[in-house]
């Protein structure tokens, strides 16, 4: 009896639940633990002089969210947005932020076994932002770091533009 | 069972400090001669529970030192003696050294101890001078302790000393759960006299069903020694009525069942000068328990004394703010509570929107409900909104001690009357509006108020007034700080701008202009730079200051009758008035503050400067125009001057024309911060919701300025490069 808490204690521990999304024909997942909420999309609010990734901010509930088109911070081809695209609501670290995906998938647990470390590719792509390449049943996701993701998205950056 | 204390001391830092603060007040109001008991029990309340909770604690250095404070002020309680302005200064000292030692020991820094003796030793030796006659000369302290023990028993009849007490100490089960620790009671204890505890476990229940947060246990205790009774009282004054505590006096004394003990004088004095720490010394003579006359009052006194540690032990902010029934709220809550009341608010008017369309009977019923919901859901924001409001006393408050201090140092004589100090303000304003305030306070008495001489060779009473006032006209707080000295000295002025260049040499200034000229930086007229002021900064910091606010400051001054300071503030931060236009498909918010004027253009009125610029002619100003679409970028309904509108805006004393496709609706909107989840742009002074759900861009016009002004620039320098 013991020694089965015991077990399932740390197959716990050593695994993780991911939420999965289609992008441009890969499929990503980000720490289910980050994600707020899902919801449609709806028209954002741009902010003048912003990055080119950043669509605007929109009003969740009394609180101004940013957007961030992944597909530009992926440097994939823009995408019409329609009824079927979905912003996933993350908490990263003190802030909320959305991210604008093609469609989210599925959960899925995965061991630390199954997650691989990001190959180093050279200057081919931007790894940092990559936690590591899971693969459940032959298929394979790449999972997303976000603190990381929008560390290097730089929302904090001073505004530039100005000077 | 430990407890981390480390827990509160937040709460009792931040409750030291506002208690500070009341005892300040009070003081002032005893130095103004109202000799009131009440709030001589005020400020007895706060030492006492200072001192409570920082032996709790451990912060001895303020236990010792509170401890004195409180010794002389019970002193004052029982009418023993008589408040005078020495006296009020010396606590007012001990205040500020009190919340200095707070400070110190809170960021853990160490404290000048050689100060907190000098104080401590000008207390004790007040103490030591006999109460009714303070002015005869008296021996240094050690020399009073030596003769008072041996003066104090000659005082008492003999036989009847008592030798010692018999305590029987049971707490009820949940003493532990509320923080205390009989430990710490039985230590305390045995500093007043040898002890000998006996523990009783008869009630400790079987193994199975022991809670461990819950007092089992019980005490013999004998405290073997000639202590108070008051004095073991006061031991257990923070956990009466959770325990079941008999008092046995025992040894050779007549009367087994002393009620209070009658103290007599000698003994006051003689209490006083024992060192602090202790609760009561335990080389305190026996105590007589004779009912004589002054028995009255002090069991008065002892029950005031219960009442005030009962009222500290549950709810000192009460206690001492004097007005029960409130509660300690962190402002995010109330921003949480505020943003979700914002939400409903637009979800009410979409559904509005949505009604407005619908047809039939039923949709009259409909509209009208949703009517009756548009008025409470207003009635609802509103209470949400004065949740964040303080009364402007908060600031007020400060200023009888300043004036004092800094009238006696000048050798002014000054009254300070305040009126409207229950005028309502945001809490972040409030905050940002006291520094700017204590300026002009600071700056009133030693420019404005002229001393006694001078006022009475010009015919005025020797007596200055200050008068503060708030009030609140047209949905916004008006603060008023108001002399009746010798107000501006306008040639001194006008001529200090024209030595600085602020003026031309013969140029002709009218009233205004001149008084707005002493919030120019490093602005001084003062003869002599005191440490008061003088040096020419601040004037410029408090106009900054109430800008940045959204507020207005005016100057209106009679020479030899006073100046008036006049502060415009808006009631709240959270709240903008805004003016709604439309740029392409965006919405922008214009605050209504800087808006001077819209109008339409005519052709004549343009002209172009050098290949780009455009300028406009507003009667006989030359104002450049901002297109708001290039600056932002966005895609224009018109690019033609003449088709849509020109917005002209101020902003530190800059005007520029505003270029926006149409205007819209002028409303109230809720200030949102772009930082929370992005970062500053500037520009933007942050986002608002609309009634229909959408984010508008709230323009800060300062910054929008200066973007237009560096892109200007460096268009230019582009134009020279190509």
């Amino acid at each position: 009896m013991k020694a089965l808490a015991y077990m399932t204690g740390s197959e716990a521990r050593d695994s993780r639940q991911f939420l999965t999304f289609r992008l441009g024909g890969e499929e990503y997942g980000v720490g289910i633990l980050t994600v707020r909420e899902i919801r449609g999309w709806s028209p954002v609010t741009a902010i003048p002089h912003a990055p080119a990734w950043l669509l605007g901010v929109i009003n969740l509930r009394g609180v101004l969210v940013p957007i961030i088109d992944l597909r530009v911070k992926f440097k994939l081809e823009r995408a019409d947005f329609n009824e079927f695209t979905v912003v996933i609501i993350l908490n990263v670290g003190e802030r909320v932020v959305g991210i604008v995906v093609d469609a989210v998938s599925d959960v899925i647990t995965l061991a630390s076994a199954d997650i691989k470390s990001a190959p180093h590719l050279g200057n081919q792509a931007d790894t940092s932002h990559i936690l590591g390449f899971g693969t459940l049943d032959q298929r394979m996701r790449i999972l997303m770091d976000v603190e990381r993701l929008l560390a290097s998205a730089d929302l904090r950056a001073a505004d530039t533009a100005n000077n | 069972m430990t407890l981390d204390l480390a827990q509160f001391h937040d709460t009792f830092f931040a409750e030291s400090f506002e208690a500070l603060d009341s005892m300040e007040n009070a003081l002032l109001k005893l130095s103004a001669g109202d000799a009131d008991l009440e709030l001589v029990n005020t400020i007895f309340r706060v030492a006492h529970s200072i001192k409570g909770g920082a032996a709790t604690f451990g912060f001895t250095d303020v236990a010792a030192f509170t401890h004195t404070l409180e010794t002389l002020l019970d002193q004052l309680r029982a009418g023993k003696r008589r408040v005078d302005a020495k006296l009020v200064d010396t606590l007012l000292r001990s205040c500020d050294l009190m919340r200095e030692m707070l400070g110190a020991t809170q960021h853990k820094q160490p404290m000048d101890k050689a100060r907190v003796s000098a104080l401590h030793a000008e207390i004790e030796l007040i103490m030591a001078m006999p109460g009714d006659s303070p002015a005869i000369a008296v021996p240094a302290p050690p020399a009073t302790a030596a003769v008072a023990p041996a003066a104090a028993p000659a005082q008492l009849p003999p036989g009847e000393t008592r030798s010692g007490w018999r305590i029987h100490f049971v707490p009820g089960p949940k003493l532990l759960r509320h923080g205390n620790d009989p430990l710490r009671l039985l230590r305390e204890l045995a500093t007043l006299a040898p002890c000998e505890v006996r523990v009783d476990a008869k009630w400790i229940p079987p193994l199975t069903e022991l809670d461990p947060e819950e007092c089992r246990l019980s005490w013999h205790i004998e405290v073997n020694g000639p202590v108070r009774e008051s004095a073991i009282k006061a031991v257990f004054d923070w956990v009466e009525g959770e325990c079941d505590l008999k008092l046995e006096a025992f040894g050779p004394a007549p009367d087994a069942t002393v009620m209070v003990p009658a103290l007599s004088m000698p003994e006051a004095q003689q209490l006083a000068v024992t060192p602090p720490v202790v609760e009561e010394p335990p080389t305190l003579a026996p105590v007589a328990p004779t009912i004589d006359e002054s028995l009255a009052p002090r069991n008065n006194a002892a029950s005031t004394q219960a009442a005030a540690a009962a009222a500290s032990a549950t709810s000192l902010p009460s206690a001492a703010a004097g007005d029960g029934g409130s509660i300690r709220v962190s402002i995010e809550k109330i921003d949480e509570l505020l943003n979700s009341v914002g939400e409903l608010v637009i979800t009410q008017s979409v559904l509005s929107q949505l009604a407005a369309t619908l047809e039939g009977h039923d949709a009259e019923e409909l509209r009208n409900a949703l009517g009756q919901l548009e008025r409470h859901m207003r009635n609802l924001q509103e209470s949400v909104m004065r949740v964040r409001m303080l009364p402007i006393s908060f600031v007020f408050n400060r200023f009888p001690r300043l004036v004092r201090d800094l009238g006696q140092r000048l050798g002014k004589k000054i009254e300070l009357r305040l009126s409207g100090d229950t005028t309502e303000l945001d809490k972040t304003v409030l905050e940002k509006i006291g520094d700017p305030l204590v300026h002009l306070v600071r700056n009133a008495i030693d420019h404005g108020i002229e001393t006694p001489e001078v006022r009475l060779a010009a015919g005025k009473p020797a007596h200055g007034v200050i008068e503060l006032s708030a009030y609140h006209k047209g949905g916004n707080v008006i603060v008023e700080v108001r002399d009746d000295g010798g107000g501006l000295k306008r040639d001194r002025i006008l001529a200090k701008a024209r030595e600085r260049g602020l003026a031309g040499a013969d140029e002709e200034l009218s009233e205004d202009r001149v008084f707005n000229l002493i919030f120019a930086p490093g602005f001084s007229t003062a003869d002599v730079v005191s440490d008061v002021s003088g040096r020419g900064v601040g004037m410029d910091v408090v106009k900054r200051n109430i800008n940045e606010l959204g507020g207005h400051v005016q100057i209106h001054s009679t020479t030899g009758k006073g100046s008036m300071v006049r502060i415009r503030l808006p009631l709240t931060l959270a709240i903008l008035d805004g003016q709604l236009a439309r740029v392409g498909s965006e919405v922008y918010v214009v605050p209504i503050v800087s808006i001077v004027e819209t109008i339409q253009v005519r052709e004549e009125q343009v002209s172009s400067v050098a290949s780009r610029a455009q300028v406009f002619r507003l009667r006989d100003d030359y104002l450049p125009i901002v297109r708001l679409y290039d600056l932002f970028g966005i895609e224009p309904q018109h690019t033609d001057l003449l088709d849509g509108l020109l917005m002209i805006v101020e902003a530190d004393g800059k005007r520029v024309g505003l270029f926006v496709d149409e205007l819209m609706s002028q409303q109230q909107v809720v200030i949102k911060s772009l930082e929370t989840n992005f970062r500053p742009v500037v520009g933007l002074a942050g986002a608002t919701m609309l009634g229909d759900g959408r984010v508008a861009l709230i323009l800060d016009v300062p910054g929008v300025i200066s973007r237009f002004q560096s892109q200007e620039t460096r268009r230019a320098s582009a134009q020279e490069a190509a």
